[in-house]
């Protein structure tokens, strides 16, 4: 028992040793990048706990692979280079060897062995990320893939928006993970941060649920990973990581009704006459269709069309006339409005803080 | 051995018209005509199919390309993966069956040969009607479309809902029609291997490609009817109101992943199986020796084929299995690699201690064991399910399996192209060319594969028509693309050392490799009845037993 018990502290210990020299190599992989500008979606810069345990796994991996890798391989280039036929030899064959039973059952009985060792490391992260419990203070959000947007919508907080999540950073102290439940409204869809969490499929008839526990704050990007039709490539995800105060003050504006403000009535009559409100929601308002991302605060997203195009007034005006422009197999129509209507509800949309 | 030729009455041999040559052609039920059907027309789909990646490699090369729109870019990732799997891969290796076995173990031809041609048409016009989509995909709505859901086509996108039209029934009913080619060509070699192997010739005696084929083909009755019950299945949801599938009336998407899984997995090894059995028969005549542990590369052969059963859900780490279903297939996977290890191991066992001569075959085959080495660890990386929550659906996937289909299987083939065309049309391909083909090839494999791992890691994910600029993707995506090109200049050369040599090749002889199985003592191209008298072996290397007298293996097996 005991020393069952020291060989897993030592392999522990092994791996930990292999883990470290590696993060110290690629130290650039891991260093921090510019808080202002987004983070990459490099899946070895880890900023979120499921993220970071499973990029240690990785490196452990990597490693044992990295080995096996550099064995063999010199192996067959000293095999190569070694037994190659020399002009002196030509016309006599090499000695017959037929095998042998003692080398056949080395290199069966040690690669065994490595696969024992990378099932079990392996299978503690799986245990540890997949079996982590809720904690009390954990935010909820219930992600629902559409064809080729994001729908979000936090039941403890009466929130409901589109393509771009905001969450709490989370202090180890008083941790505050995330955990989302995914569903599909429609076809297969995989929700991917490659720096917060690895991803999981959102699949109609089939809840899911993944969780991240991010440590830094900004902005992480990714995408729909699972192939879901014509715009798969433009089905785009922006989480912005706030810290308490940033977020809390999110929550409050998100909140909020939509804001009445006198120059955009005419924009808001257009949108409510037309089909507009059959698909989009706008909070206080008579608008609550479910089909496209609800409005109430467009203007507090940096994008539009699920990350296709920024959130500026051209690309406003001109999503709404003609979506194929940006986003071809959009689901959404081309509204076909007069100038003086677009300009409208391209006014209204403005106020939507 | 049989040395001695059945006199051919004159006249026969002289040149017939060619419409009665091509009538021979469609009606022949020889196994050897039929291996060369199976050949030329996986090459010719083999084009279609590398054009289709062109397409890919262009609009990819830099980001928000506009070269074809999202629908064409998904109707060719579409049509490329179903063509090289379907129309390529599985073709072209059941016609080196076809023309093999049979010469290997001393049959005059396969078992079932009307069954045999019956298979070849079928697969073939398979993928005549995979192709027709383009033309009449939609039907009476107008043009033609392509199918567009991918190659696994996930539920629900292959419902009507999502594909309405007939394009993907196109897909379905190809899949269905060369599914049942595959399996009856799968009962031929079983069949042919069990029943037909000429005196002496024990199990424990064919050649090694003899047993791999004979594994290949239990696996694909095993793999392809699952997929056959699930195309039915789709039809019967999309035609006469059944809801397998269809998650708007309840159905179930996670059961279409198993369905196509259990077939999609195990038809990876049905694939590379056949690729280890050239690499079995090559790799020693090149060497010089004998192959290194037979017995245990037979064992392995079948452990591979029994675990390979049990591994399909690691492609669906992704879905949300639980922990322990997650846990089982990341050790089932990992498993398989040991088998695949004694593999590699036995090859570098028999090239130890040989005097390798480096043609044109041997080239490929060395490369292959480079690839398939890199391919196999690749694939313990994406064992690691966590690992795979990362890496699953990226470049990195598209990648690996690229690094085993092409890098293993596609370079073991040009291995036995080099190896057993003098076999078949009696000429030598150029050693010159070949050598070009080789290096070209091998550097343009390398520029694509290699570096695609790198996006995967950077979070790139696959089947994307575009991808937005200052991700760290488009310098990558453009080193692939060329690499792409260089492959497809490397793939006109070899086209070419094909057609060149068959007129002009160095005459080959019965045996130009001086190697040590039954297809070398007959002439080249062999006759019809291959075997003029069935001959007798004492050993698993009849033509080493011939050729040294002194010193046969016969004495110590």
């Amino acid at each position: 028992m005991s020393m069952l018990k020291m060989k897993s502290s030592t392999l522990r210990f092994l791996a930990q040793t292999i883990v470290l020299l590696f993060w110290s190599a690629m130290g650039v992989w891991a260093s921090e990048p510019k808080d202002s500008s987004p983070h990459g979606t490099n899946i070895f810069a880890p900023a979120s706990t499921p993220a970071k345990a499973i990029a240690d796994l990785s490196v452990f991996v990597l490693v044992i692979t990295g080995i096996i890798f550099a064995v063999v391989f010199a192996l067959l280039v000293y095999s190569v280079v070694k037994f190659r036929g020399r002009a002196v030899d030509a016309g006599r064959e090499p000695a017959q060897v037929y095998g042998s039973t003692q080398i056949e059952l080395a290199w069966t009985i040690v690669p065994t062995l490595i696969v024992v060792v990378l099932f079990l490391a392996t299978a503690r992260v799986i245990h540890a990320i997949e079996d982590a419990p809720e904690p009390a203070g954990a935010v909820e959000v219930t992600v629902i893939g559409h064809q080729y947007w994001w729908e979000f919508r936090y039941p403890g907080l009466g929130i409901v928006t589109a393509n771009e999540l905001h969450i709490p950073v989370s202090d180890p102290s008083h941790p505050t993970p995330t955990f989302l439940q995914l569903l599909s409204a429609d076809t297969d869809h995989s929700f991917w941060v490659p720096e917060l969490a690895g991803k999981t499929d959102l699949i109609p008839n089939h809840p899911n649920r993944m969780w991240m526990e991010p440590q830094r704050t900004g902005v992480f990007l990714g995408q729909c990973a699972q192939y879901c039709g014509i715009q798969h490539a433009k089905m785009l995800i922006r989480i912005s990581v706030d810290g308490p105060e940033e977020f809390a003050s999110w929550v409050r504006a998100q909140k909020r009704p939509a804001l009445e403000v006198a120059s955009a009535t005419a924009g808001r009559r257009v949108f409510e006459s037309n089909a507009c409100m059959n698909c989009h929601a706008v909070g206080g308002t008579q608008a609550d269709g479910r089909f496209g991302p609800d409005l109430s605060h467009l203007m507090s997203r940096a994008t539009i069309a699920a990350g296709a195009a920024e959130n500026t007034h051209d690309n406003l005006r001109l999503w709404i006339q003609n979506p194929s422009a940006i986003k071809p197999g959009s689901l959404m129509p081309a509204m076909k409005l007069s100038d003086a209507d677009l300009d409208a509800v391209v006014t209204y949309m403005e106020t939507l803080h | 051995m049989s040395s001695n030729v059945i006199t051919v009455p004159v006249g026969q041999t002289e040149a017939r018209p060619w419409v009665d040559e091509f009538h021979q052609w469609l009606t022949t039920v020889d196994h050897k005509r039929l291996g060369i059907l199976y050949i030329v027309s996986a090459l010719l789909f083999l084009a279609v199919g590398g054009v289709e990646a062109l397409i890919i490699r262009i609009q990819l090369m830099h980001s928000h390309n506009n070269f074809v729109s999202p629908q064409v870019f998904n109707q060719m990732f579409t049509m490329h993966g179903t063509t090289m799997i379907f129309f390529v891969a599985m073709p072209i290796l059941f016609g080196f069956a076809n023309y093999l076995v049979p010469l290997m173990i001393g049959a005059r031809d396969m078992a079932f040969p009307r069954l045999n041609a019956f298979s070849f048409w079928l697969s073939f016009l398979g993928g005549l009607l995979l192709y027709f989509s383009f033309f009449g995909g939609s039907g009476l709505y107008g043009a033609g479309s392509a199918p567009d859901g991918g190659w696994w086509s996930y539920a629900p996108l292959g419902a009507r809902a999502f594909s309405p039209g007939h394009s993907s029934d196109y897909w379905t009913l190809a899949l269905l029609v060369s599914g049942f080619g595959s399996i009856g060509t799968a009962i031929n070699i079983i069949a042919t291997i069990l029943c037909l192997r000429c005196p002496g010739m024990k199990l424990s005696r064919m050649p090694l490609l003899v047993w791999m084929n004979l594994v290949m083909a239990g696996m694909v009755l095993l793999a392809i009817t699952p997929l056959s019950a699930a195309q039915i299945m789709l039809l019967i949801d999309r035609y006469l109101g059944g809801h397998f599938f269809d998650t708007q009336a309840g159905g179930s998407a996670v059961l279409w992943m198993h369905f196509f899984w259990i077939f999609g997995h195990p038809e990876v090894y049905v694939l590379i199986i056949p690729c280890f059995a050239f690499m079995s028969e090559i790799i020693p005549v090149f060497a010089r020796k004998p192959i290194f542990g037979y017995p245990v590369m037979v064992a392995a052969t079948v452990c591979i084929a029994f675990v390979s059963m049990s591994v399909w859900a690691h492609h669906m780490f992704t879905i949300g299995m639980n922990s322990y279903a997650n846990s089982f297939f990341t050790l089932t996977t990992m498993a398989v690699g040991i088998p695949t290890g004694i593999k590699i191991f036995n090859w570098i066992g028999t090239i130890w201690g040989g005097r390798i001569q480096f043609k044109t075959p041997m080239l490929f085959s060395i490369g292959f064991l480079f690839q398939f080495l890199i391919a196999g660890l690749t694939g313990i990386m994406m064992a690691a399910s966590p690992f795979d929550w990362q890496l699953s659906l990226s470049y990195f996937v598209v990648a690996h399996f690229h690094y085993v289909i092409v890098g293993g299987i596609l370079f073991s083939l040009f291995a036995a192209f080099y190896y057993w065309y003098p076999k078949m049309t009696g000429r030598m391909l150029s050693e010159r060319l070949g050598k070009w083909h080789f290096w070209l090839f091998l550097i343009g494999f390398h520029l694509t594969f290699d570096v695609m791992h790198i996006p995967g890691i950077l979070g790139m994910p696959r089947r994307i028509y575009t991808y937005e600029p200052g991700r760290g993707w488009d310098t990558l995506n453009l080193i692939i693309s060329i690499g792409a090109f260089i492959q497809a200049i490397a793939i006109l050369v070899f086209v070419a050392n094909l057609i060149i040599s068959y007129f002009k090749g160095a005459r080959a002889g019965n045996d130009p490799w001086d190697a040590w199985t039954l297809e070398w003592s007959i002439s080249s191209p062999p006759p019809a009845y291959n075997f003029a008298t069935v001959p007798t072996v004492a050993s698993r290397r009849p033509l080493w037993d011939l050729k040294h007298p002194e010193d046969p293996d016969s004495r110590y097996e």
